[in-house]
């Protein structure tokens, strides 16, 4: 049923740009979940600026993520770098078990409020899954393959952007999907040290005692990682495909 | 000409492969046979620098293979390997163009190249360049493994067990295709393999390799009259012999005069096939024909016993 499937996707897609552009239409819907007189719908800002700035700090999070954890993984993956393995898996390791919100306490006395310290938090966070799907791609690449292609002449560089990053690829995208979907959910409480993401809504939700602003943020955020997800993961299943996996 | 000399390989204590020398004279086959674990695919491996050599030279034409940068010199050579090793992610085409793209030829060079080998592997060029390995049955996958490995036209070719993982039929008809490419291209081919049937069918010469030593370089002939040591013995197995020494002899070389009835076998045929054709068709001689078809004498069990027969 992968017709349905796309299908039903592309329904939630249509149902979110909607409700981004003309949150009104939905009021009826949202309705029963508050008292008498209070908003319905978010009344503090625009929905669909929120949404491409959470989209924007979570994509700025990410790719310093992938970049740094991919370059980590590349590094300690050569004869060179071997050793450097145990430090670098500690490293990333901290980034993960270190909760996010503890990283935005000891953050903002440095940065201030505002986008940064979420940054910073989201970017540790999202290492990593990154680093460590990285690191089984480019560790578990068929020997055959290998030796063929330092056989056929290969140096050092051209058979890790000719071989061993094409087919790690399908690996390391995995990676990226979990770092994507940790931190658009995770972005959220940036919005606790007044970083513009869709946490505001939730927020704002639940200090004025407004069960339909929580909704609205949580399903924006839920629907946007579903998505993105989705996506994603076609994406590494076509590049196995061609792969023969 | 590649001059292997004086060659040794220690891993800390285990000497892999110990004083090995061998000179094997251009455009031939030398066959490395030896059980695992007996040093052939080091030795082999040295030749193209993949390994290092602890000690010794290995010398391409007069040339030291320590001259060039190693993955220059593996450009020159041509390699195969057993599970062929091709690259998932790139089409059958741009395998086999993998070393010419690395030396730099013209697009125009590559396309005509691939489209050669496609060719001479009986491969459609159209049908197969734009496909991916995983598309391909094990006996595809492994001609384009080789045509791979010739496609910079290397004069050199190193093969480690190419057909270890093909079926029989598969197997016969890629050693016979070999053999072909190899007077085609007149390459240099150095191949290891397990397997003494496959050793016999495609050597010029064959090492045998035991514990890290060659035991014995000769001719197939050679040694199957005249086996070094109780191990070669072994390896050709001796209820083998005289089957093998028909099976490396083609039938021109036992023609006698005389008239034969039924269907003639081609001069070109093993004794070996002879043998089996007379003994199955219960007759004593069979008439021999070249390859245009001509009968030119005729071949006998009489004949075939005394040539199986071994030094006394």
């Amino acid at each position: 049923m992968p017709k349905l499937a796309t299908l039903i996707r592309v329904a939630v897609f249509l149902l979110l740009v909607a409700f981004l552009l003309q949150p009104h239409w939905f009021e009826p819907l949202l309705r029963p979940l508050v008292q008498d007189n209070a908003p319905v719908i978010y009344n503090q800002g625009s929905l669909l600026q929120l949404t491409f700035l959470h989209l924007r700090t979570v994509a700025l999070a990410v790719a310093a993520a992938a970049l740094v954890a991919l370059a980590l993984a590349i590094l300690v993956t050569r004869a060179s770098g071997a050793e450097f393995l145990p430090l670098s898996r500690s490293l990333v390791n901290i980034g993960q078990t270190f909760p996010p919100v503890a990283v935005l306490a000891l953050a903002v006395p440095i940065f201030g409020f505002g986008e940064k310290p979420t940054l910073i938090a989201l970017f540790l966070y999202g290492l990593l899954p990154i680093f460590e799907n990285a690191l089984t791609g480019l560790t578990t690449l068929p020997p055959s393959v290998m030796e063929a292609a330092r056989g056929a002449g290969m140096t050092g560089g051209q058979r890790l952007l000719k071989v061993e990053l094409p087919l790690a690829m399908p690996v390391i995208l995995a990676g990226i999907r979990l770092s994507v979907v940790i931190s658009l959910a995770t972005a959220t409480i940036g919005s606790t040290v007044a970083a513009k993401t869709l946490g505001e809504v939730i927020i704002a939700g639940l200090q004025s005692n407004n069960l339909s602003f929580v909704v609205q943020g949580g399903l924006i955020v839920a629907t946007l990682a579903v998505l993105l997800h989705d996506g994603l993961q076609a994406a590494e299943r076509r590049l196995a495909a061609r792969m023969g996996r | 000409m590649i001059e292997i000399e004086n060659i040794t390989k220690r891993y800390g204590e285990s000497t892999v492969v110990d004083d090995v020398s061998l000179t094997i004279a251009p455009r031939t086959v030398t066959v490395v046979v030896g059980t695992s674990g007996s040093g052939k695919t080091t030795l082999l491996r040295m030749v193209n620098r993949l390994v290092e050599p602890t000690s010794g030279a290995i010398r391409l034409d007069g040339e030291d293979n320590r001259s060039l940068p190693g993955y220059e010199l593996r450009r020159r050579i041509g390699y195969a390997i057993q599970g062929h090793g091709l690259f998932p992610h790139r089409t059958v085409a741009e395998n086999i163009a993998t070393v010419p793209t690395l030396l730099g030829w013209e697009r125009a060079r590559i396309d005509a190249k691939v489209e050669e080998l496609l060719s001479l592997f009986q491969l459609d060029p159209a049908a197969f360049g734009p496909r991916f390995p995983h598309e391909l049955s094990g006996g595809q996958q492994q001609r384009v493994g080789v045509a791979r490995a010739l496609a910079a036209e290397p004069k050199v070719l190193l093969m480690d067990e190419p057909f270890g993982a093909l079926d029989p039929i598969i197997r016969a008809k890629a050693q016979d295709d070999l053999l072909a490419i190899q007077k085609h291209f007149q390459t240099t081919i150095i191949l290891v393999t397990h397997d003494m049937e496959e050793a016999f069918h495609l050597a010029d010469r064959i090492a045998v390799m035991d514990k890290g030593k060659v035991v014995q370089y000769a001719t197939p002939t050679e040694m199957l009259l005249k086996p070094a040591t109780p191990f070669v013995e072994s390896l050709i197995g001796a209820g083998e012999r005289p089957y093998r020494l028909l099976a490396i002899a083609p039938v021109s070389s036992a023609v006698e005069p005389g008239h034969a009835e039924g269907v003639a076998i081609s001069s070109a045929a093993s004794q070996r096939e002879a043998l089996a054709e007379l003994l199955w068709s219960g007759r004593d001689a069979l008439p021999v024909a070249d390859p245009d078809g001509a009968v030119i004498g005729k071949v006998s069990l009489e004949g075939l016993a005394k040539r199986a027969a071994g030094p006394t």
